[in-house]
């Protein structure tokens, strides 16, 4: 309880800086100091989109890489949650834009990357681009005392993790020991959300049925393309902002419309997420994508 | 004879206190239901015939409890009576492309 209970204080700092339920369980490990370890979390970076949304999209991936190169410490590994790419009809163009994607975060200066397939990547053909130049559309790991699982709850155009990817789940689950702390990455939100909006998973109370057989886990997603934090039961959910455009708040106006670029506030609510595990304490900081001063300074150079 | 003919006369008398079913026709295409906006009566049946013109969709009403998928080139029917008066949502929820997100509409149930 005590991990609830830090995780909802600590909700109330002005939602920067969080700590996740993967404290009390890293606590619990009694953890050594040698085990500590950094990650980032970026998602819906939707390269190839252009639009008044972002008129700075050609430069908004590039920042956030070169801003990953900056922070203070190296990441172990990063991961992307998703709507890597912008959606397009034509099957060569969405493997184009995968692969400038990829040589784009390839610049990433971290010993691994991780990807997971957003609606927008995988849904169109049922992940087989994505599939085709980043692997398997679900996976899991574990890196010193944490079992990581990515589940695919987009490569089913109707958005469903499905009975096959259920069953896969619980048998990763299982193999697991019980006081090890699991982290899942998706991409949409695994509990209703807002399905007004579609901001739901079809079978997501299925999903969460076999993740509350857990103790210690954490969901880390996208889609919504702000920061959201939810509790099902005493599993929490954390949404990252997106490297392109915010969305607005669930049902607060009538549509799902992107929140209009401001260009005297350029990359306002674009950001993403680093996550520490220091000293049996995990916590998460929310990190703005750029200054305003650099977004515009990229791209005054990216028009030379 | 004398009994059958009386479950007859009742079973007119059901169907002529129960309201008409009123259809109404929505049709799907990228990225638009037409019309947009559909304005129904409280308490009165409605069969909802939606009609893909050009590929598969989602038809998804959450509030009131409406789901179907809609293939291509085909007409699904979902029949219902709105039990509660306001503003209901409704969208696409099988991923359709790049407009897929804005592809949505709302049902007006006036009392």
């Amino acid at each position: 309880m005590r991990g609830r209970r830090e995780f909802l204080q600590l909700l109330g700092v002005g939602g920067a800086v969080f700590a996740s339920g993967l404290g009390a369980a890293c606590e619990r490990m009694v953890r050594k100091p040698a085990d500590d370890f950094y990650f980032v979390q970026l998602s819906d970076t939707h390269w190839g989109y252009k639009g008044p949304a972002n008129p700075d999209s050609e430069v908004t991936l590039p920042l956030a890489v070169e801003r990953v190169n900056a922070l203070p410490r190296r990441p172990d590994f990063v991961v992307f949650t998703g709507d890597l790419t912008h959606t397009t009809d034509d099957g060569a163009e969405r493997r184009a834009r995968m692969a400038r994607f990829q040589q784009l975060a390839a610049g990433i200066r971290a010993p691994v990357l991780r990807f997971i397939p957003g609606e927008h990547d995988a849904s169109l053909d049922h992940g087989q681009a994505f599939e085709e130049r980043f692997g398997p559309t679900r996976w899991s790991f574990d890196h010193k005392g944490v079992h990581f699982v990515a589940l695919d709850n987009v490569s089913d155009p109707e958005g469903a993790v499905g009975e096959a990817q259920r069953d896969w789940l619980h048998k990763d689950l299982k193999a697991v020991g019980g006081d090890v702390p699991v982290v899942v990455f998706t991409h949409r939100p695994l509990f209703d959300l807002y399905p007004q909006w579609d901001w739901a998973t079809k079978d997501g109370a299925q999903v969460v049925e076999v993740l509350s057989q857990r103790r210690n886990l954490t969901v880390f997603y996208g889609h919504i393309h702000q920061e959201n934090h939810h509790l099902t039961g005493h599993i929490a959910h954390h949404a990252a902002r997106s490297l392109i455009f915010p969305l607005p708040p669930p049902g607060s106006q009538p549509k799902r419309a992107p929140v209009p670029w401001d260009p005297q506030l350029p990359g306002r609510g674009l950001g993403f997420r680093g996550l520490t595990e220091r000293d049996g304490l995990a916590s998460a900081e929310e990190i703005p994508l750029s200054p305003q001063e650099r977004i515009a300074a990229a791209r005054a150079e990216a028009q030379r | 004879m004398k009994r059958s003919g009386i479950l007859i006369a009742l079973a007119g008398l059901l169907l002529a206190a129960a309201p008409e079913e009123q259809v109404v026709r929505l049709s799907a295409k990228k990225y638009d239901f037409t019309p947009e906006a559909v304005e129904l009566k409280l308490g009165v049946p409605i069969v909802l015939e939606i009609t893909s013109l050009d590929r598969k969709h989602g038809f998804a009403a959450p509030e009131l409890g409406l789901r179907a998928e809609i293939p291509a080139g085909e007409t699904v029917r979902l029949r219902f009576t709105p039990l509660k008066a306001g503003t209901f949502e409704f969208h696409c929820d099988a991923f359709c492309g790049s407009g897929h997100e804005e592809m949505n509409g709302r049902i007006v149930v006036k009392p």
